[in-house]
């Protein structure tokens, strides 16, 4: 702004100052600052009606509110607005800041109280309220076990969905099946749980497990395969769409058939892609508890075999810590929760990493 | 959720036809009759263009391959539509079995005989948490949202954003152990001052405060922050840059900029994060299942303990139930399927629709 007004000095001297538009002084945001949070401080325990926290809260209103008039007066309404705007945005982003941060500073703080090999090496088997000892050892396994398996179930399924969605697919099928794969999405975790019990535990499951129904580790796998379907389908399908269709094109000229084309060329062309959104599909499935919670049954015990008898995860382990009345089980839960968290992230960056080196960009 | 880029102009466009276009140019139809007589039958010798082309084998490896992606395709209908049998298949017993009304009774006892048990109060539990979180959360989110996009300097931005995805990818059983062990005391502060304040308006009821609506929706609300900012994050990223800069040179102050520009190009993508963001609260099990107080009445009172959802009830009372338990906890889990359901198609046809219009960014 003001280059473009040195560069109109042949003018006459009145045109400047006329042209240029009236500002706050920089310090009278700071200032009004100041003076929001001294009345804020001087309300709240003049009439005592809170500590500091209301005190902040009822400051930064009054901030907005002064910023808005000062600015108002002296810079007009659209500038005023602009700034209060402003304001409102930093200040949201303050706002969620504060529990997040909390949220993981308490994650780390607690989970660092029971990290030992004791908690990696153990299961909770014949661990009574009194025991301070005791681990995970069995929840990782069957973490492992069952997001494994849900993977090899959902892997090719999903993509070949995905493929017939992006290169065989026409007409009201295909918009069906896109549409419900995006329905599919905000399906509940729990009713996913419902349903491998409903379908699963209560009616398949008694055929070969004398007329009981046998909650397994195999069930979880079921039902986080459900969840991590749609997933999977549509980071499949966005990124087979960005594979430049010359590639196509090229393979089809020389005779390639069409089926060998996607094999060859496609798939391999779009598979760091795909292998993110797999990766970030496995780490959501992971931090699943409800649907495990309904059909892994959770047990105490080491149990390698996911095709018989209660297993439990890492997530329903927290949950079912959480719930118990023991005085060292919290501490557990703690760790438990910062393993996952842990697994979670790990999995969640390294496939932003891999997304980052894909040559097909977004 | 759904940032498909839209169909590039040749993507998924199959084999023959891509070249079907150009294998007859102009004239060449003639010259071919004359020369070979009928060029598009298999076993003449024909010149080029379509003439060699064997014809389609009946069960070849296209026609398998075709098929696989077509079964897998119909898979997800096929799940959607067993979801829905299932559930029915076993809460039809247990509805039958109820001695009181399903819609108004409210209470939980499907394992006393005879049963009884009603969803009245859960499933307004449910809605009136889930709106309460997107309320809090919502405008945090966009907030934060645009501070990521148009305000912060850009390396922060970034670095900020890729957090932010990580914290979306904290399972919820982590937030709900957050909430039940630090999160309870500042609000259960929070609820006595405004009682004391406010508590001529209904919803302030009087305690005991601790596990109530507040708490769950407020743990609900810091849960779908990070999945409704990250998505709509990404929604602002893709405004046109050329958009922003002629507002601004329009003389437009940043937000003006941001409300002309950026909100009303990003308005499916934002419809389609919030309503991604109430499925998710919707069907939220454990981390309510840790802070709600597990009543079943019917209550706009937020601060005292109490409230329920239909999910973290499915969480809570799995454990204890019979036969007819399971089924009546199977009947709540296919209302709120309902719910998410009916929630979601509507989300999508309102995304459809729009990209129509608009061709942006959903």
């Amino acid at each position: 702004m003001s280059s473009l007004v040195t560069s109109h000095r042949t003018r006459p001297p009145a045109q400047p100052a006329t042209l240029r538009a009236k500002r706050l002084p920089r310090y009278a945001a700071p200032v009004i600052a100041v003076a929001a949070l001294l009345v804020a401080a001087g309300v709240v325990y003049g009439l005592g009606i809170g500590g500091p926290v209301l005190v902040v809260v009822l400051g930064a209103l009054l901030y907005l509110a002064g910023l808005f008039t000062a600015a108002n007066a002296v810079e007009g309404r659209r500038a005023a607005r602009n700034r209060t705007w402003s304001a409102l945005i930093h200040s949201a982003f303050v706002l969620a800041v504060l529990p997040l941060a909390s949220v993981v500073w308490t994650l780390v703080s607690k989970g660092a109280e029971r990290l030992d090999g004791d908690f990696f090496g153990t299961s909770m088997n014949n661990i009574g309220a009194r025991d301070a000892n005791g681990g995970a050892y069995h929840a990782i396994i069957g973490t492992l076990e069952q997001v494994g398996i849900a993977t090899l179930i959902t892997v090719p399924l999903g993509v070949l969905c995905a493929i017939y969605i992006v290169e065989y697919g026409r007409g009201r099928f295909a918009f069906a099946i896109r549409f419900f794969v995006d329905v599919m999405t905000g399906i509940p975790s729990i009713v996913t749980g419902l349903f491998v019990l409903a379908f699963w535990v209560l009616i398949v499951s008694p055929w070969f497990n004398d007329g009981q129904p046998g909650f397994s580790g195999f069930a979880a796998a079921l039902a986080l395969s459900v969840l991590m379907l749609p997933t999977v389908v549509r980071s499949t399908e966005e990124m087979l769409r960005l594979v430049p269709a010359p590639l196509r094109e090229g393979a089809y000229a020389l005779g390639v058939p069409k089926w060998k084309t996607i094999l060859r060329v496609v798939l391999p062309t779009a598979l760091p892609g795909i292998v993110t959104g797999i990766m970030l599909a496995i780490a959501r499935a992971a931090g699943e508890t409800a649907p495990v919670l309904l059909v892994a049954g959770g047990g105490a015990a080491i149990n390698f075999n996911p095709f018989e008898n209660n297993q439990s995860s890492l997530a329903l382990f927290v949950y079912q810590q959480a719930g118990e009345a023991s005085k060292y089980s919290p501490a557990r839960a703690w760790t438990a929760a910062l393993t996952l968290v842990a697994l979670v992230l790990v999995l969640t960056i390294a496939a932003k990493l891999l997304a980052r080196r894909n040559r097909l960009g977004r | 959720m759904g940032e498909t880029p839209h169909r590039s102009a040749h993507a998924g466009t199959g084999g023959t036809r891509v070249t079907s276009g150009h294998d007859w140019p102009a004239g060449a139809s003639a010259r071919f009759a004359e020369t070979s007589g009928n060029p598009r039958t298999p076993t003449g010798n024909g010149l080029g263009g379509g003439g060699g082309l064997p014809r389609a084998r009946a069960f070849g490896a296209e026609r398998a391959f075709r098929g696989l992606t077509v079964a897998a395709g119909a898979a997800v209908l096929v799940i959607i539509a067993a979801i829905a049998v299932f559930l029915i298949a076993k809460a039809v017993p247990a509805l039958q079995a109820n001695t009181e009304d399903f819609w108004t009774f409210e209470g939980w006892f499907p394992n006393d005989n005879p049963p009884k048990f009603g969803i009245g109060a859960l499933a307004f539990g449910t809605v009136l948490t889930a709106l309460l979180a997107l309320l809090v959360a919502v405008p945090v989110a966009l907030g934060i949202a645009l501070y990521l996009t148009h305000y912060a300097p850009r390396r922060i931005g970034t670095g900020l954003g890729f957090v932010i995805d990580l914290l979306a990818a904290v399972p919820s059983v982590v937030f709900g152990l957050w909430g039940r062990d630090y999160l309870v005391g500042p609000v259960t502060d929070l609820s006595t001052w405004l009682n004391r304040y406010f508590g001529w308006i209904p919803i302030f009821g009087d305690g005991p405060y601790g596990n109530s609506i507040l708490l769950g929706s407020l743990v609900l609300a810091i849960m779908v922050l990070p999945i409704i900012t990250s998505l709509s994050r990404e929604v602002f990223l893709q405004t046109p840059t050329a958009n922003e800069e002629a507002a601004l040179a329009l003389g437009a102050t940043r937000w003006e900029m941001l409300r002309t520009a950026v909100l009303p190009y990003g308005r499916p993508g934002i419809i389609a994060a919030v309503m991604l963001g109430l499925g998710r609260a919707l069907g939220e099990t454990i981390a309510l299942a840790l802070t709600l107080g597990s009543t079943y009445a019917i209550s706009f009172n937020v601060l005292t303990s109490g409230g329920n959802t239909i999910a973290a009830n499915i969480a809570n009372r799995f454990a204890e139930a019979n036969d007819t338990g399971r089924g009546a906890l199977i009947a709540s889990g296919l209302v709120l399927f309902a719910i998410t359901l009916i929630v979601n198609i509507t989300a999508r046809a309102i995304i459809y629709r729009r990209r129509e219009f608009t061709e942006s960014a959903a």
